[in-house]
């Protein structure tokens, strides 16, 4: 086999590997914007100020850290997409978050157990991340990892006060839980573009996270006096771009400026 | 004068324009104050390169601080410095400066130390966290239980 030609670009090894480099980033990226437009939805909204300005802060260090990682994503491929082309610009089935992120906000119990089901997958994902071979997601997890540390006591500590709290908010709570641990199981289920970046040494490999989110919301569940759901989770393909039919409604929301006046600027 | 000792001055005067640029959400403090400058050198190939890191991943003051260091530097004549994004390592409140914290605590804020938290208003130590989050994301909100005076607390991360 004879070396490539100059400018006949990447190895095709390499090729591949930068193809599910870019899908990698975009799953941790789209999960975080999704979930950023979710919390922005309780702004004016919540149960009290102090939760609106929480809601409101944790989307937007969640919307920050999907610039930063839409940003390289777009760099990694290469073909002139920023990260407002990737967040404006692609429909629902282009989209890789994860399919709990994109579940609609619920009452306040719901959006809480959803936050800190993610967050305490979040904090997993970051700090592994952060010894990653490539430094810019190392760096990228690094800062993320600082802000999902305040973003999981809030959640823990709202899971906690709600399920060992009044009957009302211990029955919604658990509610929550029923219906929404069936999204769990692709946290960490991994598919050829995972192995493909674990195999380079980017990403971690899922076994001990994995291990690691269910000690600790075990930890948290046993303290929130709420029973772990005994159904088994389904599999979902959210990071496969096959969404549940609320993501469609949530990208309407906030593509729809830039759809109807593209390239508009504040 | 050598050159190392020219690119030195030039380094220190644009630390000194950098001191003059106000943070945006807290205009009492300068970004050199906040630690957000990370380094400011006159590199071998010739160019002035000046680092600035965001404190938050979200902060919308990012893209203004930004800006108006480029400013700065533009009207200081460095038209030609590199304006350069540092992500690692991640920002550190531990970075603010001893003079940035007594500034935010004539301002009112109290500043991000591990000890107990004081009223920038009557300086008693008799205060309580109401939460963790406030006006700006390095904020948290709190208030006083002898003068009874809300506050803001500069986050520690």
């Amino acid at each position: 086999m004879s070396a490539a030609a100059p400018g006949s670009g990447p190895a095709p090894g390499e090729r591949a590997l930068r193809a599910a480099l870019f899908r990698y980033v975009l799953r941790l990226g789209d999960t975080s914007l999704v979930l950023g437009q979710r919390l922005g939805e309780w702004i004016g909204h919540a149960p009290a100020l102090e939760e609106d300005l929480a809601l409101a802060n944790l989307a937007l260090d969640l919307i920050g850290q999907a610039r930063l990682l839409l940003t390289y994503a777009g760099e990694i491929e290469a073909e002139g997409r920023d990260e407002d082309a990737l967040a404006y610009l692609r429909d629902a089935p282009e989209f890789l978050n994860l399919t709990l992120a994109e579940q609609p906000n619920g009452d306040f119990a719901h959006t809480i157990v959803r936050q800190w089901l993610l967050d305490a997958w979040q904090l997993e994902v970051y700090e592994a991340l952060s010894a990653s071979a490539d430094t810019r997601l190392a760096a990228i997890a690094a800062k993320a990892q600082k802000e999902t540390r305040y973003h999981y006591r809030f959640s823990s500590g709202w899971l906690i006060r709600l399920g060992d709290g009044t009957a009302e908010s211990r029955g919604r709570t658990q509610q929550a839980l029923d219906s929404l641990w069936r999204f769990t199981e692709e946290l960490f289920s991994a598919d050829e573009v995972d192995e493909r970046v674990i195999a380079a040494g980017i990403a971690p490999a899922p076994g001990p996270a994995a291990e690691r989110w269910r000690q600790q919301t075990d930890r948290d569940l046993r303290a929130a006096t709420l029973p772990r759901p005994s159904a088994q989770p389904h599999p979902w393909y959210g990071k496969r771009g096959v969404h549940t039919e609320h993501l469609g409604h949530l990208l309407a929301e906030m593509q729809h400026l830039q759809r109807t006046y593209p390239g508009v600027h504040w | 004068m050598s050159v190392a000792e020219h690119a030195g001055g030039i380094e220190q005067r644009v630390w000194r324009l950098l001191e003059e640029v106000a943070d945006p959400e807290i205009p009492v403090v300068s970004i050199v104050d906040l630690g957000i400058v990370r380094y400011v050198r006159h590199a071998a190939d010739g160019r002035l390169h000046v680092g600035i890191t965001p404190t938050y991943s979200g902060c919308p003051a990012t893209a203004a601080i930004r800006a108006s260091t480029r400013a700065a530097l533009d009207a200081a004549g460095f038209t030609a410095a590199l304006l350069e994004e540092v992500l690692a390592p991640a920002w550190s409140s531990d970075w603010v400066t001893a003079a940035g914290r007594a500034k935010l605590a004539a301002f009112g804020i109290a500043p991000p130390t591990p000890a107990a938290v004081r009223c920038p208003r009557c300086g008693s130590l008799a205060t309580e966290r109401v939460s963790e989050f406030g006006s700006t994301p390095c904020k948290a909100h709190y208030r006083c239980t002898a003068c009874r005076e809300p506050f803001d607390r500069f986050k520690c991360i």
